[in-house]
């Protein structure tokens, strides 16, 4: 097995426990953790294809592609923490509810 | 034998990096979640040294790593303020047959997708011959930085309107400034000294030297933002005189400039972001210059959270 095959395979892995993470959790924290993790995967998938052409240079346009997507990825991340925040501000719990809970 | 260490070493960091992430999501403690979390980003940078991506590297252990842990750490400090519940812990699960059904509809979609990744042919053609060929005409020798700011400049245009308008989102929301420490430590005072010149070198050399070397404005400005978030630790504070009008011009000048030189490109030569040929080497190194210095205050302002300049309106 070649170094990318086993990296893509862990990529593949890191996204679906990322995916179950996202479910199975209500802390908006952990969810927020977990969406890191599966784009991390998404990223490692992502390079791995790009490194099967085995050229003098590994194809630069995936790794391009990856750091806007983590730059991305934390600016994302920056202002879901921010929402969580602000939502925990008002409600006291970092969860979200259902909406026919909050009717009067 | 040289294959079979290295793909031994690849199979337990792949092991690692999938226990880090387990520990990351599974963990009780949210702060434990955190610190796993920053170990998670640090053993990406070694899968992305051993993928051939040093430029990946320095952008995961910087930004993924360091700076989204900072944001995390600093988000469940003011969250256990703020939450109503003394145990910051998960807020509960589902009913057991619901939760048994998703852990079973993501196994089969793991295995799809492995299968997926399994079958992908072993020799795809990828875009690495076309950016060798045109390399020279780019303006830089780091193929990475030709591809970002060159070849594919317009993702990296968008992406800085993408930080422009993360920010605005955070300022609209209103949050409060970190709290001021009184006195730190012993520790953080010393090396918060010794590291903040170091890490502006380190920026200032990641800018200079990416156009031929890995590097680049975004690695630099997660540097140099580092340092920014360090001094903030430190109780450091920017002077009231500055207030917030400089911090905003600082952080449009990056998008600004890189926009004013694609418009410029557009008039010149038909095409926008078509750099004229001999100027594409300087034309990216201001642009890189101009974007180093916007990233690196949009994370600072990212990671303060309040807007800048509203204490004295308070």
């Amino acid at each position: 097995m070649s170094a990318a095959l086993i990296y893509a395979l862990a990529g593949m892995g890191l996204f679906s426990i990322g995916l179950h993470a996202l479910f199975a959790h209500r802390h908006l924290l952990r969810k927020i953790l977990a969406i890191n993790v599966m784009g991390s995967g998404v990223f490692l998938v992502l390079a791995a294809a790009g490194v099967r052409d085995d050229a003098a240079i590994p194809d630069p346009v995936p790794h391009a592609l990856i750091i806007t997507g983590i730059v991305v990825a934390v600016a994302a991340t920056a202002l879901a923490l921010v929402l969580m925040l602000k939502l925990t501000a008002q409600t006291g719990h970092p969860v979200l509810t259902d909406a026919k809970q909050d009717s009067p | 034998m040289a294959a079979l260490i290295s793909g031994t070493f690849d199979v337990v960091l792949a092991l690692a990096l999938l226990g880090f992430a387990w520990g990351t999501l599974a963990s009780v403690d949210l702060f434990k979640a955190i610190v796993l979390f920053i170990a998670f980003g640090l053993a990406m940078a070694l899968v992305w040294v051993r993928l051939r991506a040093p430029d990946v590297a320095l952008a995961e252990a910087a930004i993924g790593a360091g700076l989204t842990g900072a944001l995390l750490l600093a988000a469940y400090a003011k969250l256990r303020t703020i939450a109503l519940d003394a145990t910051v812990a998960d807020a509960g699960h589902g009913s057991h047959g619901r939760s048994a059904a998703i852990s079973i509809l993501i196994l089969l979609l793991a295995a799809a997708l492995g299968y997926a990744v399994w079958t992908l042919s072993p020799d795809g053609i990828g875009l690495g011959r076309d950016v060798a060929a045109n390399l020279g005409r780019s303006g830089v020798g780091n193929p990475v930085t030709a591809v970002l700011l060159n070849f594919r400049g317009y993702d990296t245009l968008l992406e800085m309107m993408v930080l422009l308008l993360a920010v605005i989102g955070v300022w609209s929301l209103g949050m409060t400034p970190p709290r001021r420490e009184p006195a730190p430590g012993v520790v953080l005072d010393t090396l918060s000294r010794v590291l903040a010149p170091l890490l502006i070198l380190v920026a200032a050399y990641l800018l200079w030297a990416g156009a031929d070397a890995p590097g680049g404005a975004f690695q630099a400005g997660a540097v140099l933002a580092a340092a920014g978030v360090l001094m903030l630790l430190a109780g450091w504070r920017l002077p009231a005189a500055m207030g917030g009008l400089s911090v905003r011009i600082v952080i449009v000048t990056g998008p600004a400039t890189f926009l004013l030189l694609a418009v410029v490109a557009l008039r010149l030569e038909g095409n926008l972001l078509q750099f004229p040929l001999g100027w594409a080497g300087n034309l990216i190194l201001i642009i890189e210059t101009t974007a180093t210095i916007s990233i690196a205050a949009i994370l600072v302002a990212l990671f303060v959270g309040a807007v800048p300049g509203n204490a004295d309106r308070q």
